[in-house]
């Protein structure tokens, strides 16, 4: 990684529910940074500057939002700004508030990202129609299960393997009180038998739409020295972009998050991922997105991911659990998801998981978002101890 | 290409955007509703109206209840203020010209932004001594107050109109907020020739001179290397399913057909880049990878989307996989 | 702190282009600074832009920024959604982490196919001002008569600052309002926003602008005289108009102690002033004097593409720095309603 040492020295978010009508905006960024603040012995005082991330301004109605959160995010008379990289922006906002840290411009940096979706509606602001754009008639999923298609039938995968990602991931929430779907009866009947949306994605093999805010508080080696409660240290973080369309584009398995993972794995010294980390928080909205992102990420070789989701190398009890939190598929305030996953894993290696814990051996774990047309991608790997 | 290509759009999420806002804001709100200016006293004493949920200075939450909690005004003094000649139609609440202003109440250290409804420009001066015009019917939003008025010396302000209470009702927990927002968008170039190519029965792309690949309906540049795709090239009708999926799931937008129907990603002959398209003509069981495909075109073209109503299979052997195994 | 220069410079305005969407008026802007840099594309370490999607009129707008990158093979690239000077300060902050060496940034919009001044209410309050919608015009003319009636100045001195704004604007190519004008001529003017007139206002305009940022010995070994970032700083004020004091911009000073402008002498300041009072009040927070040349390009009275403004502040300044015109410089940006955001960054040219 490149710059100064960087440690996540606080972590909060909401209670991520369908729809959070307890509060307003303010009110939902406020329990997350708050918690954030807490869990990193500090106040609003404190903290040198503020990075904020959400998606589409159009969610909420509410242009540019971190004019009107400044007063509640502590931001007033300091350095405030707002990322915004579509789905992956959880991810890049965590990186843009890491890297002030990294350059030695600031000691403590909060960063929050949020989306209060029930405000207008997620199928409408993922769809607006626009004039001269063909119209889209299969909404957000119509645009992913072709995708999919396309990698079952590269890789050979059975039907049924997305379902099994959508029980893992929903029984792993049960353990995560911050979730937002608790389903203890699900099985992988009850996804079989949910209905089907987008051959081949069935309801409960889709995210859900949230309302929630993750908040992290990133400090400076001396800071994070000093610092009462558990650290995660920054091992490494990387993004890449590549065009929604060109010619011969791979989809399926984008060459940016290749190269996203490869940049982010060199830096942390990662050669070997499945071995090499704990547990992973991957961003994966539809269920078979994990087989597909095990391919991308390098977990396995090409063509075998669904192979690891099968043998249940990813689950809690597995060698390599993906999603101890209950991932995407669980809880999906869309700007706040990426950032979601960037701490979770920052949870996992400092041991605050709670129930959802899993057994550290490496001390490592990855945080993954994405976002776009499986464009836009940006990762970090975090360790319990300081990197070399 | 004459005219150049400008359509309208709005922007408008239907019935407005359902707001929850907390119990500081919806206090203040029921306040109004009420009839009634409620502001909070902050730590270092000053009055603040409207109440926000975080003290501007200090960051530090204002609780809901409590002493802190005093009525303000209903006179107020116009700080400053700005003359709307030209009234907004659909969002101003009055259609003849008014102030904008920031009006302190009396007993608060702040101003809020309000409308001031006097004759004329002349009508109003920084110092000016107002009062709220309520409205009979109130809901617990900023417009309970219509808008505040010029008061005369030793005038006294005319009290709120009585709120009587629905059965059962709730202190208020949000708002409905309308936003439309209407534009006059620009196709662009490549757009607009891709259009009217459709217009004339064919399917224009373009290919930028450092590079071989062509781009059906492209949007002006060659994503690979952001040149400009200068050179125009007719893409054929007819091409190949490279992957799809099956949509079941009704109205989802009004183009949409009856479900089930296939929306499946499109390599058209003489293309480097696959669209969707919507497969009609086979049943959704027998639509496959690799499925050659020809565009049904309207009886009646027109330089727009509606030109072609959708794709169907060609009858035509299936597309080996090598030829479109990288544009899945 | 690493040396960071700014090594090209390119933008492109007009009042309204019916003709071409944003991609299409981007690419020559990216081309021409990308060939400026003496950089290759895929050198390029990181690339950062800013855009609002509300002025393309529809969520996730910005994405169609990216077709006239070509970003190929897969780049750093990041997005913020605020003028397109922020994304220049993520850019610099990238450089000083170490990682990458140069950064290309670039901001996009057309104020022309919407109605700019009232989409701009949406930043507002969402409870208690957004509702009654008053527009971008409304509260900047809110903020001039509290500034009049503070500073004692009148609106012959805002008619002096437009008059001059446009007169600058004549040997600008990108100017789209410009002209040989006077006081007299603006104060003849009606006042269409009470204090304001049509002149103090910024004219609605499409446009684009790209830098290309280096570090030390690389910014060295292709520009002959980089104009170098010697502080960039930004701040934000509380968010109610009647809770600020709206006749000085707090922000901006604090900024600009943080940046040291006051560390030399400002040859020139590039001011984001939409407004003419805007650049009265932000000539006083920065602790300018008359020996300061202001907004010679005749800065957003002249030419306002959003998005891109703030940008071409430090675009402008640094030009005149590579140039030789000047040797030190401050360059301005601001964001939200009565300049509640603000950042300053200072420029200097080797000595």
């Amino acid at each position: 990684m490149a710059g100064n040492r960087v440690g996540v020295v606080g972590i909060g978010q909401t209670h991520h529910r369908a729809a959070r009508k307890d509060v307003s905006m303010a009110g939902l960024v406020r329990e997350a940074a708050i918690e954030a603040l807490e869990d990193a012995g500090m106040t609003w005082s404190d903290i040198d500057a503020v990075v904020i991330g959400k998606a589409p301004d159009m969610f909420e109605g509410v242009a540019m939002p971190e004019l009107y959160l400044a007063d509640a995010l502590g931001a007033v008379g300091k350095p405030m700004m707002r990322v915004h990289t579509a789905g992956s922006v959880g991810g890049s906002t965590s990186i843009v508030a890491a890297k002030l840290v990294a350059a030695g411009i600031h000691e403590r940096v909060l960063t929050v990202a949020y989306e209060k979706q029930s405000e207008s509606n997620a199928t409408w602001g993922l769809s607006v129609p626009m004039p001269f754009a063909a119209p889209l008639v299969a909404g957000a999923g119509g645009y992913f299960a072709p995708l999919i298609r396309a990698y079952m039938y590269r890789s050979g995968a059975p039907r049924h393997i997305g379902h099994l990602v959508a029980v893992k991931d929903r029984l792993a929430a049960l353990r995560n009180p911050k979730a937002h779907l608790h389903l203890p009866d699900i099985d992988l009947k009850t996804v079989e038998e949910s209905f089907l949306l987008w051959d081949p994605l069935r309801y409960l093999d889709v995210c859900p739409s949230s309302d929630g805010a993750m908040a992290m508080v990133m400090g400076s080696e001396k800071v994070a020295d000093a610092s009462e409660g558990s650290v995660a240290w920054i091992h490494g973080m990387a993004m890449r972009s590549e065009p929604t369309m060109f010619a011969r584009r791979d989809q399926i398995n984008p060459q940016a998050g290749k190269d996203c993972a490869k940049d982010v794995y060199a830096q942390a010294g990662i050669t070997n991922p499945r071995d090499d980390f704990d547990c992973a928080e991957v961003y994966v909205p539809f269920s078979w997105y994990e087989p597909m992102w095990l391919e991308n990420l390098g977990f396995c070789a090409e063509g075998d991911g669904w192979k690891l989701t099968e043998a249940g190398a990813t689950a809690p009890t597995g060698d390599i659990p993906w999603n101890p939190s209950g991932g995407v598929l669980s809880s999906n305030p869309i700007g706040a998801s990426g950032m979601v996953r960037f701490g979770e894993a920052a949870q996992q290696v400092r041991r605050r998981a709670g129930d959802y814990q899993v057994e550290l051996k490496t001390g490592k774990a990855l945080g993954h978002a994405y976002g776009g047309g499986s464009q836009f991608f940006s990762m970090w790997v975090v360790g319990s101890e300081k990197p070399a | 290409m004459a005219e150049p290509l400008v359509e309208p759009h709005v922007l408008d999420y239907p019935g407005g955007y359902t707001r929850s806002v907390g119990p500081v804001i919806g206090r203040f709100l029921t306040g109004l509703r009420d009839g009634r200016i409620e502001a909070v006293r902050l730590a270092d004493g000053r009055v603040l109206v409207p109440p926000t949920e975080y003290d501007p200075s200090t960051s530090a939450p204002v609780a809901a209840d409590g002493a802190h909690w005093i009525e303000v005004g209903p006179r107020g003094t116009v700080q400053t203020f700005t003359w709307v000649a030209q009234p907004r139609a659909g969002k101003h609440g009055l259609t003849k010209p008014f102030a904008f202003a920031l009006i302190r109440p009396d007993g608060a250290d702040t101003a809020l932004l309000h409308m001031v409804d006097c004759a004329s420009a002349d009508g109003i001066r920084v110092g000016s001594r107002v009062a709220p015009r309520w409205r009979a019917e109130r809901t617990g939003h900023i417009t309970d107050i219509e808008a505040w008025i010029p008061l005369g010396d030793g005038e006294e302000p005319e009290p709120a109109p009585l709120h009587v209470p629905a059965e059962e009702e709730q202190p208020v927990t949000g708002i409905t907020s309308p936003s439309r927002l209407e534009y006059r968008l620009t196709a662009g170039q490549a757009t607009a020739r891709y259009l009217e190519g459709l217009g004339e029965g064919k399917i224009i792309g373009g290919r930028a001179p450092s590079s071989s690949d062509v781009y059906a309906a492209s949007r002006g540049t060659d994503p690979i290397t952001g040149d400009a795709t200068s050179i125009e090239v007719e893409v054929q009708d007819s091409g190949v399913i490279t992957t799809f999926c099956v949509v079941n799931i009704p109205g989802l937008s009004e183009l949409a057909p009856e479900v089930p129907f296939v929306s499946a990603q499109i390599l058209l002959d003489g293309a480097n880049n696959t669209f969707f398209g919507l497969i009609r003509g086979a049943d959704v069981d027998e639509v496959h990878m690799g499925m050659r495909v020809k565009a049904k075109w309207a009886d009646e073209l027109k330089p727009d989307h509606t030109s072609i109503l959708w794709w169907e299979p060609s009858g035509e052997p299936d597309e080996e996989y090598d030829r479109y195994k990288d544009y899945l | 702190m690493r040396d960071v220069a700014v090594i090209s410079f390119v933008q492109s305005a007009v009042a309204r282009d019916f003709e071409h969407n944003e991609v299409e008026m981007l690419v020559p802007t990216l081309h021409a600074a990308i060939a400026e840099s003496g950089i290759a594309k895929n050198d390029l370490g990181f690339v950062c832009s800013g855009s609002l999607d509300y002025l393309q009129g529809g969520p996730f707008a910005f994405v169609s920024g990216l077709d006239a990158v070509g970003c190929w093979p897969p780049m750093r690239e990041s997005h913020v959604e605020m003028d397109s000077a922020w994304a220049l300060y993520e850019a610099w902050v990238a450089i000083q982490t170490g990682e990458v060496d140069s950064a290309l940034v670039y901001g996009f919009g057309k104020s022309s196919p919407g109605d700019l001044h009232e989409m701009m209410t949406l930043q507002y309050d969402p409870y208690y001002v957004a509702p009654l919608w008053p527009s971008m015009v409304d509260v900047a003319a809110l903020q001039a008569r509290a500034y009049l009636e503070a500073s004692g100045r009148d609106e012959e001195e805002f008619a002096e600052v437009a008059a001059r704004a446009q007169r600058n604007g004549r040997s600008n190519p990108y100017a789209v309002r410009a002209g040989d004008v006077s006081a007299k001529d603006v104060l003849a003017q009606p006042r269409t926003h009470d204090p304001l007139r049509d002149a103090d206002i910024a004219p609605i305009t499409d446009g684009t602008a790209a830098v290309v940022l280096a570090a030390g010995d690389l910014a060295r070994s292709v520009c002959e005289r980089p104009a170098w970032i010697r502080g960039i700083e930004h701040r934000i004020e509380a968010h109610g108009l009647g809770v600020r004091d709206l006749a000085t911009s707090e922000s901006t000073k604090l900024a600009a102690t943080a940046a040291g402008v006051a560390n030399g002498r400002v040859d020139i300041a590039e001011l984001h002033a939409q407004f003419s009072h805007e650049e009265l009040m932000l000539a006083e927070a920065l602790g300018l004097n008359g020996s300061t040349t202001i907004n010679p390009s005749g800065g957003p009275l002249a030419s306002n593409p959003v998005m891109s403004a703030g940008l071409i502040r430090i675009g402008e300044v640094a030009r005149r720095i590579t140039s030789g015109d000047a040797q030190r410089g401050v360059a301005h940006a601001t964001s939200g309603p009565c300049l509640q955001q603000n950042l300053v960054c200072v420029l200097e040219g080797d000595s």
